[in-house]
């Protein structure tokens, strides 16, 4: 269920999480978040929306999403049972899906007619269109020029499923000026236009909202875990982290426990002194999209560009709640470079026969590096957020 | 926030009112189209009449803005503007002019200059008045209490998706005048009819009592300004004086003294639209 059964993790009235987030945006969108957020505490109420929601994970998504054992890696890396949480088995191939389910109803609980959405590498785009096509409803997803080169399989699956791909051709030419797009034509439209945004940013609601409709994650992995080991909550809990939205949906379960280990990996690129995506790692609190969070800036404040060969965590900031734990320490964060992410496609490609997104490969990056420090009776999870299909252009370059 | 004593924004825009007559603001971007550029064109657009005038503090990434802008603002950021210029511009046109400079842009760059530090180098710099699109209206924010404390106007924005008590409580919070943007849209948006958007300005209006009421977005001529001026105190031009410098300093040749002429003139015929 979508819940709200963690009170340290939940934003303020004011959508505050500690002193990130919050809503920085131009008036005209008051009226519509108010009505959002009041939209999303009325679904939450509702057994007909969960319903809704529920079954449509199980019967179009396929979820539960299995929880495998990953027992050749385990050997390889020599220390804890490392178990993959498959989010890369859901209908589209990935996680995002999650996501644009629960808004599109949401959308159509408030009677909007067009649905707008930004992407990087375009799996939120495959998403949205695809939930779109479903429900038979309009769509516009805003994608960097840079982007629709790099990830061209996924711009002709989202033609084919119906939405009209338009290029950002400002600034960078990715996520972030997608983004500033779409934001504009919600400006725009917006008395009649849904934004689904795709990752756990943005002015609140969203960052919570978006959270909720991927806490699915975690709480399969409960299950799943006390099934196959026993016991409910794995010692460490592994996710690569762009704008945060599948290390929140298996982090946020275990947050009330500390003695979960949750580990975020950031992507630092060519290197932390070189071109990178490390929000987290490097980055000073500041505004963008909405959102007081960490952010990727020079001394004046002006939004630097990020880099990194994952198109999905090419983006100069970071969800306002993974910002706060840091803060607070609660999840430590680390960062894998492209060629470390490209280690961890092969790994795990070759190990398990699972060939993963570029996004989850520095996730595994980061798993190499903490598997081997665990003891055997440890239990790691890492969410293997996506398939790689979409990545062969760009591995087979790299490799 | 609101404070007791007028300041000396809100006086000036009173004054205008009691002769009868409606402001022409002006909006250009600091640092455009080079950093030689701006005091120059703010006397231009001084002398063509304006009664205040907006500075621009680019942004990389202004989500408020339409094309024209957007492109001012990267190419000011190219040239090399800094937050300490633009306060440097407008120090010295304050102290050439009594015309009132207001300065516009995004929350991040005021964040990173130092909320507090801001506000303090902007009144001693002689700003009256500044406007954050991305900013809502908020007594508790640092933004407006830093405003407050150093005496600079906040001008908040409305819009036509803004409900009735919502204009009450920023008509509230709103110092200096309050900013009715004319449709849902970026800066520079077509307008179409105009007749909705006097029906809300009308509305506006009716609930917006503390502070002068100017509108912006998307006013580009004098018949624009003369129209949108019947239900409001005044009217702000941007996008359409980006658009005239870019071409007057990209096009075919004319010297330095014949662009500024172009601007000026370009003012003083949007200021002809405030008066009936």
């Amino acid at each position: 269920m979508i819940e709200e059964t963690l009170t340290t993790a939940q934003p303020d009235a004011r959508g505050y999480f500690g002193d990130f987030g919050g809503a920085f945006v131009p008036e005209i969108l008051v009226p519509a978040l108010e009505e959002l957020t009041e939209a999303f505490s009325d679904a939450k109420k509702d057994p007909a929306f969960q319903a809704r929601y529920h079954g449509l994970l199980r019967d179009y998504v396929g979820r539960p999403t299995a929880l495998t054992f990953a027992e050749r890696l385990t050997e390889r890396l020599g220390g804890g049972r490392i178990y993959l949480k498959r989010e890369d088995l859901c209908h589209t191939g990935a996680h995002k899906i999650n996501n644009a389910i629960g808004q599109i109803l949401l959308a159509r609980r408030m009677g909007k007619t067009r649905i707008i959405a930004e992407t990087g590498a375009g799996q939120h785009g495959v998403a949205t269109a695809t939930v779109c096509a479903r429900f038979g409803m309009e769509c516009v997803v805003y994608m960097g020029a840079e982007d629709i080169e790099r990830q061209k399989l996924n711009v002709h699956r989202m033609q084919l499923l119906g939405a009209e791909v338009r290029p950002a051709t400002s600034g960078s030419q990715t996520l972030k000026d997608a983004t500033n797009e779409a934001i504009r034509d919600w400006v725009t439209n917006v008395r009649d236009t849904f934004y689904i945004i795709g990752s756990v940013v943005g002015p609140h609601p969203y960052p919570a909202m978006v959270r909720d409709f991927h806490t699915i994650i975690g709480e399969e992995v409960k299950v799943d875990l006390e099934d196959k080991e026993g016991r409910q909550d794995p010692d460490i809990l592994i996710a690569c982290v762009g704008g945060g939205s599948n290390a929140i949906g298996i982090f946020h379960p275990f947050l009330n426990n500390p003695d979960v280990r949750c580990i975020g990996v950031e992507a630092s690129g060519e290197g932390l002194d070189g071109r990178h995506a490390a929000t987290l790692t490097l980055g000073k609190p500041g505004i963008l999209h909405g959102a007081l969070s960490y952010l990727l800036q020079d001394a004046e404040g002006q939004v630097d560009l990020a880099h990194s060969i994952s198109a999905g965590l090419d983006y100069p900031g970071v969800g306002p709640e993974h910002a706060w734990l840091k803060q607070t320490g609660r999840v430590e964060y680390l960062s894998a470079t492209d060629d470390e992410a490209m280690e961890g496609v092969k790994l795990l490609s070759e190990t398990e026969g699972i060939i993963p997104a570029l996004e989850t490969a520095h996730a595994i990056a980061g798993l190499a590096r903490i598997a081997p420090e665990t003891s055997p009776d440890e239990l790691i999870v890492l969410n293997c957020s996506g398939r790689g299909d979409k990545d062969m252009q760009t591995i087979a370059g790299a490799l | 926030m609101a404070v007791n004593v007028e300041s000396r924004l809100s006086a000036h825009l009173r004054g205008l009112a009691e002769r009868g007559e409606k402001a022409l603001g002006m909006f250009i971007t600091s640092g455009f189209p080079d950093l030689n550029a701006t005091p120059d064109l703010l006397d231009a657009i001084d002398a063509g009449g304006a009664d205040f005038i907006e500075l621009g503090m680019p942004f990389s990434d202004p989500l408020a803005e339409g094309i024209p802008i957007q492109r001012s603002s990267a190419r000011a950021l190219e040239a090399g503007v800094t937050m300490a210029k633009t306060l440097e511009y407008a120090r010295d046109f304050t102290s050439r002019s009594d015309t009132p400079l207001l300065l516009m842009g995004y929350g991040n760059p005021v964040m990173q200059y130092g909320i507090s530090n801001f506000f303090r180098d902007a009144r001693s710099s002689g700003v009256e008045g500044v406007i954050l699109p991305d900013v809502l209206p908020d007594p508790e924010s640092p933004f407006f209490r830093s405003a407050a404390e150093h005496g600079v106007d906040t001008v908040c924005l409305v819009s036509p998706t803004t409900p009735t008590a919502r204009l009450e409580h920023i008509d509230r919070l709103s110092s200096g005048f309050v900013y009715a943007v004319s449709v849902t849209g970026v800066t520079g948006a077509n307008t179409g009819d105009a007749s909705p958007i006097l029906d809300y300005l009308r509305r506006v209006k009716q609930t917006v009592r503390e502070n002068a009421l100017m509108v912006g977005f998307g006013i580009r001529s004098a018949e624009n300004v003369r129209t949108m001026v019947s239900e409001a105190d005044g009217a702000i031009v941007g996008s359409a004086l980006v658009n005239l410098v870019a071409d007057v300093w990209d096009g075919e040749a004319g010297s330095r003294a014949e662009r500024l002429a172009a601007v000026t003139a370009f003012v003083a015929d949007l200021k002809s639209g405030t008066r009936s």
